[in-house]
């Protein structure tokens, strides 16, 4: 291991991260799950009741692509792999994709679109108003994502804006223990908080250290 | 697989008495056509009534279970029946994982075999009944229920089976009984969700001892004509179609009859979401979902809209003077 120094493999991955076709693969990657979910339903592949499957399912990948969009911090800093700053607006957008397939599996599988009847379901259901506010936010988020948005609002209160997905991560498993709670069973929402919660962890003690430091 | 005798309460036809099952289907496809508009409107009628009365076909995966239609008010729902594969591979059995596809993959371990229902508590004839005795307890009736879950999905099934009531009579509860509880069966061995902290194991539910002696409160031995499939509660189970699925507790063990009501499963896992009676009510909304309407498995389709819930899942005509008076919000 000599020969590869870890400065070394760090510079050959950010090589690869900077090759245009990498943000493609990237791309093609996070919608995958979409599509084979689509194609899952074409086939009838979903089980007795699809439209539950379809609600779970497209709820899980929020959370996983949410995970994945929060790691990006860490392993760049971490690991000096600069290239993955390339990939965050686009999987920032993965995340309220994901998030709109579930909103609407549940508006129109569920409540088969009567919006009088979502209306009256989302302040009634503290799971529901938990997870339609976290969506809220990420649609903000979402339309404030270009570029020229950032240079209208400024960096700094861009950054504090977008900072509210720490928020949406709290909301999301809030959200998903809640819809476990009736059953108990919190060994899937116990492993998301334990990934959401280390990827935070390493935010506060980052961001206590550098507080310390003399500006 | 055993091979079941006389002596076990298996009474086997000769087999040349039994239709080859593709005569049998053959003889039903040409009703269906008939009834269709095929072979002429005179027949068409008869063909339609007869298609009608059994409008589904024995899956041959199980031993048989022979049965009389019952005459047992609002025991024949005119409802589609729910397909096999569904009824067998869309289940709740929490003792076999929560996953609704683990009990048809993992039941396959449980031993049904011997198998014997303990009778205790406020009854003049406790003891042990053999699963043979019960079997031939009464006569063997075809019931088709529709079951409402309480997460919002339904099915309707043909089961088979006699009224509690025929074995609650045959134990005699005294005076002070007013409660029945059941337990299930918790085997750690051979079904490996008794080991996850789900629920308080056993399985436990109950019911008033009028609601359990309601002639809809089926002792369910089979379904689709014949025994029951393990993942569905082999080999017997409560059934009672106008409540939420979760109160008709699967693979029997002990029957208990109390003074005081029942410490039900899930009534400790989670008191707010689900209360003792649990009655199928459009009105009073599960904390976590509405109760309003419900999907039914395999017949709606993904975009369809979900069908209204009925009250007490439309069987309020028979057991709606159970709870007269009752504030049924309150006793949810």
């Amino acid at each position: 291991m000599a020969l590869v120094t870890p400065w070394r493999f760090a510079a050959r991955l950010n090589a690869i991260g900077l090759h245009p076709w990498s943000k493609r693969l990237l791309f093609g990657l996070m919608l995958l799950p979409a599509l084979l979910l689509v194609a899952a339903v074409a086939l009838d592949q979903l089980g007795a009741n699809p439209a539950q499957a379809l609600v779970r399912r497209t709820g899980d990948w929020t959370l996983r692509t949410l995970c994945l969009v929060l790691a990006l911090t860490p392993l760049r800093v971490g690991l000096q792999l600069t290239a993955l700053a390339r990939w965050r607006r686009m999987l920032g957008l993965f995340v309220y994709f994901y998030a709109t397939l579930h909103l609407l599996s549940y508006a129109w599988l569920d409540m088969g679109f009567e919006l009088t009847d979502i209306a009256h379901d989302i302040p009634k259901r503290p799971f529901i108003l938990v997870g339609f506010t976290a969506y809220l936010i990420l649609a903000v988020l979402a339309v404030t994502s270009p570029g020229w948005m950032v240079r209208l609002m400024g960096g700094k209160t861009w950054r504090r804006l977008h900072q509210l997905v720490y928020v949406v991560a709290g909301l999301a498993l809030l959200h998903f223990f809640w819809m476990r709670a009736g059953k108990n069973d919190f060994a899937e929402v116990g492993l998301y908080a334990l990934i959401i919660s280390l990827l935070l962890g390493w935010r506060l003690v980052r961001a206590v250290k550098f507080d310390k430091k003399p500006r | 697989m055993l091979i079941k005798s006389d002596f076990q309460g298996f009474s086997h036809p000769l087999s040349s008495d039994i239709t080859p099952l593709s005569v049998y289907q053959s003889r039903r496809r040409m009703i269906r056509l008939m009834a269709s508009g095929v072979a002429g409107a005179a027949l068409a009628s008869w063909a339609g009534r007869e298609a009608l009365a059994q409008p589904w076909l024995p899956p041959g995966k199980q031993a048989a279970l022979p049965s009389v239609k019952s005459a047992v008010a609002g025991a024949l729902s005119l409802d589609k029946v729910t397909d096999y594969k569904d009824a067998s591979g869309y289940n709740n059995f929490y003792e076999f994982g929560t996953d609704k596809t683990d009990p048809a993959q993992y039941a396959q371990a449980l031993n049904t075999h011997p198998w014997q229902v303990e009778i205790e508590g406020l009854v003049k004839k406790p003891g042990r009944y053999a699963l043979e005795d019960l079997l031939k307890l009464s006569a063997q009736e075809e019931r088709i229920y529709r079951l409402r879950c309480v997460e919002g999905w339904s099915m309707v099934i043909p089961w088979v089976g006699y009224s509690l009531s025929a074995l609650i009579r045959k134990v005699e509860p005294l005076g002070s009984a007013k409660y029945v509880e059941f337990v299930t069966l918790a085997d750690p061995k051979t079904m490996p969700g008794v080991r996850s902290r789900v629920l308080d194991w056993p399985y436990v539910e109950g019911l008033r001892l009028d609601e359990a002696m309601h002639p809809l409160t089926l002792l369910a031995f089979g379904m689709y004509g014949e025994v029951l499939p393990k993942q569905s509660g082999a080999p017997l189970r409560l059934v009672v179609p106008w409540k939420y699925g979760f109160k008709s507790a699967k693979s029997l063990a002990k029957i208990r009859f109390t003074e005081t009501q029942p410490q039900t499963a899930w009534n400790k896992a989670a008191a707010q979401e689900y209360g003792f009676y649990s009655n199928v009510n459009p009105a009073v909304d599960h904390p976590r979902w509405s109760q309003a309407t419900e999907r039914r498995i395999g017949e709606d389709g993904l975009f369809a809209k979900k069908r209204k819930t009925l009250m007490f899942n439309g069987y309020e005509a028979q057991v709606g003077q159970l709870y007269a008076g009752m504030d049924l919000k309150r006793y949810f």
